[in-house]
């Protein structure tokens, strides 16, 4: 078997077990209230790393400044101007999309 | 904190499957998009036809794609590549664990239901009551799934005719898309902090571990959450 499909299938497998993980082991178990406190706070946490991420992630780790810090502020603007999500998505892009045009 | 008005407060078990796909809907051309460059990433990659669209159908996790094609392209190896993906994928433990109650039926649905989240469903179905509702998770994951594989058939059928993602500004729009989303999640103190903390933690990380950890680890900084009583 190519390499290829050995990547997407151990991949594939992999991601499913770990996105049934959670739903199989705690099946409706309702989570103490601590815990479930806790699992309330997960999004703002989790969001907030990928926006640290997107933004600054190189290929292979550490940091990359680039276009794309340009393109975060001005979805960051068109946020602040109650703009709606296909908006604040597109000016993000094309900011960056000029912002590497001029550059 | 103000919200965008594509997430206005819902009333919780008043939501339809439609209603999760339409809040999806400007995700959804920005997951085809990111799905084409995908497809051609993957057809420079030689990974073929096929196993890129397959792959869009069962991983259904963008970043970890994206580390495939590239690792495999480059010439990078299985191990690397496989390895690469998974722990881009790890903070599916949690978030699945967040997940858990709100799944229903036998172990079989619940199991397949959950292949249907992803960051961006996720964060949509999130209700103000800290629960997550189920018809806007699966309505949102099942349009996203589905522009996400469109995107890669085409990317990897016309990718000729396709422009280099980078100069289009694709790379942006994902950062823009999650502080959108993380805007309608800072609803109060703890919340704030919650964020920060785990801002805090992927910059503190992203320097020294591989792509993948530092997301894991920012989970942690839900914990912050466990000092307010429920």
């Amino acid at each position: 078997m190519s390499a290829v499909w050995i990547s997407v299938i151990v991949v594939g497998l992999a991601t499913m077990a770990i996105k049934a993980a959670g739903p199989l082991l705690l099946a409706r178990r309702t989570p103490p209230p601590r815990a479930q406190a806790a699992l309330e706070h997960l999004a703002p946490a989790l969001l907030a790393a990928l926006v640290v991420t997107q933004a600054l992630g190189g290929d292979n780790g550490g940091f990359t400044i680039d276009a794309r810090l340009a393109g975060l502020a001005a979805g960051a603007v068109a946020l602040l101007l109650r703009a709606p999500l296909l908006v604040v998505i597109t000016a993000a892009a094309v900011t960056a999309a000029l912002v590497r045009l001029v550059a | 904190m103000r919200r965008p008005a594509d997430f206005q407060a819902r009333e919780p078990g008043r939501t339809t499957y439609l209603d999760g796909v339409r809040a999806a809907a400007p995700i959804g051309v920005a997951a085809l998009a990111f799905g084409v460059s995908f497809g051609v990433l993957a057809r420079a990659a030689d990974m073929g036809r096929v196993a890129p669209v397959v792959m869009s159908v069962t991983t259904f996790a963008g970043s970890a794609q994206f580390a495939v094609a590239s690792i495999l392209g480059a010439g990078g190896g299985l191990v690397t590549a496989i390895v690469a993906a998974i722990l881009l994928n790890l903070r599916y433990g949690p978030i699945g664990l967040s997940a858990a109650t709100t799944f229903e039926g036998p172990w079989w649905r619940r199991a397949l239901t959950a292949q249907l989240i992803v960051d961006e469903s996720w964060a949509i179905a999130q209700r103000d009551d800290g629960r997550l509702d189920r018809h806007l998770l699966i309505g949102a994951g099942l349009l996203l799934l589905v522009c996400w594989t469109t995107g890669t058939v085409i990317g990897t059928f016309a990718g000729d005719l396709v422009a280099d993602p980078e100069s289009l500004g694709l790379d942006a729009a994902f950062p823009a898309l999650f502080l959108a989303l993380l805007w309608s999640q800072v609803r109060d103190r703890s919340r704030l902090l919650a964020a920060i903390a785990g801002a805090a933690i992927a910059l503190a990380l992203m320097p020294f571990t591989g792509p993948g950890i530092p997301i894991v680890a920012a989970s942690l900084a839900c914990l912050v959450g466990a000092r307010k009583p429920a």
